[in-house]
């Protein structure tokens, strides 16, 4: 489109990207197309103004939480790299046999345990690595209808730690989420196929 | 069946039931065409190729009835099952055009076939499958519109199913569309709103009824099958077609499945392995549906009928007992993923949604309109307009999946609780409304709440709805065990909004609302703290900030009426006066949330129980101000037992009913004793007819006798059931108990003899003569 070229010369550290997240060439480079047309202002980086302009998100109850986890440790910047970094949590996860990949290198961003680390921190407000009855309660606000009063999201906010708490100490630890989580297929729930 | 697997899977499905029904039926026919060339099929059975695709297309058709009964012996994985399943009810459309399409070639000839009857054959497919499913979305939408308004009748919810769905299966075949598509379609778009309509009685009759017709229908078919094989006339045995059949039949089945399976992996997310597909080819099982089809064939057009009637006899008992037998070894020597039984969590009802959202705004930020895109779309056009059109207002209003499933594992842990003999009394130490104040055991209150269903002599109308009362009671008494804290006042408004509750308003607004919602946050629930503090001081005071409503009950807070202070009745009188005027129905609804609030601070125990109920009645109230619900509905939707009241409202057009409840807290906010007798009655409800805690109208009694004109008169103007109520206020307290039992209607007693007192404006020139006013 004109003097634009969405080639991948263009996108900046594209191999260490590719490495990191491990999208396809075309997939990035749609992701930097899309990266691209959100930054309205070219100023190179998104701000939370440009993902808020997404007007369904919105309407989404968990809208902010997720414009949130875009933005690592409270920048107000988000360059490519960390835009991609985010999305490829979703990529599908492939079937490979475990004994092939080196052990040594950490694990692919779209693993079970990292999708289930994305949506942990996503619960986790404070980040202290716990999720307390009250941050459970805050997100079950956000997604609980209207005629849910307050007492009842407070018990099921209760219920909820109850359920997954298992060494008792009232809030949720990231392997205790994991294993109230064992029997959910994540890979499937948490995967988006057009970003394979 | 599981609706939500069904469509995320349904291009799998389809392509299975599609592609892979004409696959089997082109390949075996000709196949078996091929043998005759060869010769292995004696020359006495005629048929030329036609013939042999019209037996393929009849013979390939996977049976939804011997998968169903398979598979549910074998619980293989859900995703497996629902495709194979899927797969055998779709190719009912395929099967039945394919078979149509060549009887017609048969008849008129193979010479006179043109090109053009192919292309018909094809359109006709499209409009045999769509115009059928069509047919069965009609009848669902037909189907949720009646449930919805079935409340007074509930004893024909059942026959109202049947019928429908039955109904839809007769136009179907009568306009000669797919008739299993159209029952499957009814099924699958009606489900969610009748489900939520009909009581649950309905349910559980509709649900073992259907299981036990499936059950017959079966086996009287499959006896049909099995008593023509005897008879030999009707069939004429040719070795080689039998064989061959056979050994088509299996070996293009296990190609297409691979083929398929292949093409779609391309596109799924988890993709279908290898054993996956070795349980789909062996689980092809042909049924009834083959029988049937063959044994219309006219024998002067297809002369080689009897030697297919004996193939497909053949075919389907070796499908059916051969490997209906063999596969759930060979699903355990294959060690195929088993459907997993664990107890439903809230953790994963919570979390699958968290993740639905979670999925869709990604969806959103990559900028590509996803399956979870046009899901969302879908449930949002639903609960903007189908869930309103079609479900009742108190089923849609307190509706929302995460309380469900809580309230479902709440019910299950005050049941294993009180089974375990746990003494609800001893144990929280509270006076819990289920509890008469008289010590009666436990479990007559819980757990006769639940057996209350057993007692299947009551077949009044009324009485069957009112069984979630029970539940509701159930759900308090657990609430308290579970929080095991102290009762907190209850907040008026909810602090958000979720993206699915939208009310009759614009979508912008509610954009806009959940924007304000993000902000506003912690600004609310500052709000809210205040808005306790409120609630403990005063009552008018309360109804002032919670009517967003220009309703009577502001006015009556405010109009400086005789203070609630005064005898209940009197206030009651007041209010009943004031509010024979108010046609405003959405008032009875206030005051009865109203009502709850003054409940709510009465009592612990009381009020979680009226508070439990009332969920969606004190939410309407709440800040949000375009929310303006009907009364009745919000009646309903309140306590179950106060459903009742919901149904008394309709009759008498003056919501004063609701109005007296509350003056009658305000009036045991005074005095500890008639907190005590009036925190019980709330918890009998209309289906305990068997265990009526008699002694709650008795304590009222001192008070009422007291306060009321000896004269019932003007309650028989009433409704029988609130003139009995009211008759039995006034009369002497011995009446009361027999009253209680006769009022189903009126679950809560409490109201029941204060609201026919109230509702009609004569007793309220009665209550005035007692000389408070």
């Amino acid at each position: 489109m004109g003097s634009r070229s969405s080639h991948a010369a263009v996108i900046p550290d594209v191999d260490t990207i590719r490495r990191e997240t491990g999208f396809s060439q075309a997939s990035l480079l749609r992701l930097h197309h899309r990266f691209r047309a959100l930054d309205r202002d070219k100023k190179g980086y998104l701000s939370r103004m440009d993902l808020q302009q997404i007007g369904a998100l919105a309407v989404n109850p968990l809208g902010d939480c997720i414009i949130d986890s875009f933005f690592p440790s409270r920048s107000q910047r988000l360059d490519f790299s960390g835009f991609v970094r985010v999305l490829a949590h979703f990529r599908p996860v492939e079937e490979e046999s475990p004994g092939i990949r080196d052990p040594k290198q950490p694990e692919p961003l779209n693993s079970r345990m990292n999708k289930l680390r994305f949506a942990f921190q996503l619960y986790d407000l404070d980040g202290d690595g716990l999720i307390s009855r009250q941050e459970m309660l805050q997100v079950l606000r956000l997604m609980v209808g209207v005629q849910v009063t307050e007492e009842q999201l407070e018990s099921i906010a209760d219920r909820t730690v109850q359920e997954a708490d298992e060494d008792g100490d009232g809030a949720v630890s990231f392997l205790e989420f994991t294993k109230s989580l064992e029997k959910m297929n994540i890979e499937q729930k948490m995967s988006i196929r057009i970003l394979k | 069946m599981p609706s939500r697997l069904f469509f995320d899977n349904l291009g799998a499905i389809l392509t299975y039931a599609v592609v892979g029904t004409l696959w089997n039926a082109f390949t075996t026919g000709t196949a078996l065409w091929g043998l005759q060339q060869a010769g292995f099929v004696a020359p006495r059975v005629q048929a030329g190729l036609l013939d042999f695709l019209l037996f393929g297309s009849l013979i390939s058709a996977v049976d939804p009835v011997a998968v169903l009964a398979v598979f549910e012996e074998v619980h293989v994985n859900e995703t497996l099952f629902i495709i194979v399943f899927g797969e055998s009810l779709l190719n009912d459309a395929v099967t039945v055009v394919l078979y149509k399409v060549c009887n017609s070639f048969v008849e008129m000839g193979s010479a006179n076939v043109q090109a053009t009857d192919y292309l018909k054959g094809v359109a006709s497919l499209f409009v045999v499958s769509l115009g059928g499913a069509a047919v069965g979305l009609v009848f669902a939408f037909l189907l949720a519109l009646t449930t919805r308004f079935t409340k007074r009748v509930r004893i024909i919810e059942p026959l109202l199913v049947f019928l429908i769905a039955y109904a839809a299966y007769l136009t179907a075949e009568m306009a000669s569309l797919s008739a299993i598509l159209a029952v499957t379609m009814c099924g699958l778009g009606c489900k969610k709103y009748v489900e939520a309509n009909i009581s649950h009685k309905s349910r559980t009759a509709v649900k073992y009824t259907m299981k036990t017709l499936a059950s017959c229908a079966e086996t009287v078919i499959f006896m049909l099958l099995g008593i023509s094989a005897v008879d030999s006339s009707k069939w004429a045995w040719d070795s080689g077609l039998v064989l061959g059949t056979l050994f088509f039949i299996l070996f293009f089945r296990a190609i297409g499945v691979v083929l398929q399976t292949w093409m779609l992996n391309q596109f799924r997310l988890v993709p279908l392995d290898k054993i996956d597909q070795v349980v789909m080819s062996y689980g092809g099982l042909r049924g009834a549906v083959a029988f049937a089809l063959v044994i219309l064939l006219d024998r002067t057009k297809v002369p080689a009928k009897d030697y297919f009637v004996a193939t497909t006899i053949v075919v389907v008992f070796f499908t059916v007992i051969v490997q209906g037998l063999t596969i759930k070894p060979l699903v355990k020597w294959l060690k195929v993923k088993r459907s997993e039984h664990h107890k439903p969590t809230l953790n994963q009802e919570l979390h699958e949604h968290t993740f639905d959202h979670i999925l869709a705004a990604v969806e959103d930020v990559v900028g590509h309109h996803g399956y979870h895109y046009w899901r969302d779309r879908w449930e949002q056009f639903d609960k903007k307009y189908l869930s309103q059109l079609l479900m009742r207002r108190s089923a849609y209003r307190i509706r929302d999946q995460i309380w469900d499933v809580y309230y479902r594992l709440n019910i299950r842990d005050a049941i294993s609780f009180v089974d375990q003999g746990g003494h609800i009394l001893s144990s929280a130490g509270l006076t819990l409304p289920s509890m008469p104040s008289r010590n009666s055991a436990a479990e007559t209150s819980v757990t006769n709440l639940l057996r209350e269903s057993g007692s299947g002599a009551c077949l009044d109308l009324q009485v069957i709805d009112t069984v979630r009362s029970g539940r509701d009671r159930e759900d308090a008494v657990m609430h308290h065990l579970l929080c095991g804290g102290l009762y907190k006042p209850r907040r008026r408004y909810k602090a958000s909004c979720s993206r699915h509750f939208i009310s009759e308003d614009a979508q912008e607004r509610q954009d806009k609302e959940v924007f304000q919602q993000n902000m506003k946050r912690r600004l609310e629930s500052f709000k809210s703290t205040k808005h306790n503090i409120c609630f403990t001081k005063s009552k008018p005071r309360l109804r002032k900030t919670g009517r967003k409503k220009d309703g009577v009950a502001n006015t009556e807070a405010t109009n400086g009426k005789p203070p609630r202070d005064l005898g209940f009745q009197d206030t009651a009188a007041v209010i009943l006066t004031m509010e024979s005027e108010e046609e405003e129905e959405s008032d009875s609804s206030e005051t009865e949330k109203e009502d709850d609030e003054g409940i709510i601070f009465v009592a612990r125990a009381t009020s979680e129980v009226l508070q439990e109920g009332k969920v969606s009645g004190s939410l309407e109230v709440c800040p949000s101000p375009r929310i303006i619900p009907p009364s009745p509905t919000c009646a309903e939707k309140e306590l179950p037992w106060k459903s009742g009241q919901g149904d008394l409202a309709v009759y008498v057009s003056s919501e004063t009913t609701k109005i007296v409840p509350v003056d009658m807290q305000t009036g045991w906010n005074q005095s500890m004793s008639s907190l005590e007798s009036l925190a019980s009655p709330p918890c009998t409800q209309a289906p305990t007819l068997t265990c009526l805690p008699l002694h709650p109208l008795g304590a009222e009694e001192p008070q009422a006798p007291l306060h009321l004109p000896s004269d019932p008169r003007p309650s028989f103007a009433f409704p029988p059931s609130l003139a009995k109520a009211g008759r039995s206020h006034s009369e002497s307290s011995a009446d009361i108990p027999q009253q209680q039992e006769l009022q189903p209607l009126m679950g809560h007693k409490d109201h029941t003899h204060l609201s026919p007192r109230t509702a009609n404006s004569h007793w309220c020139i009665q209550f005035n003569r007692s000389g408070r006013l």
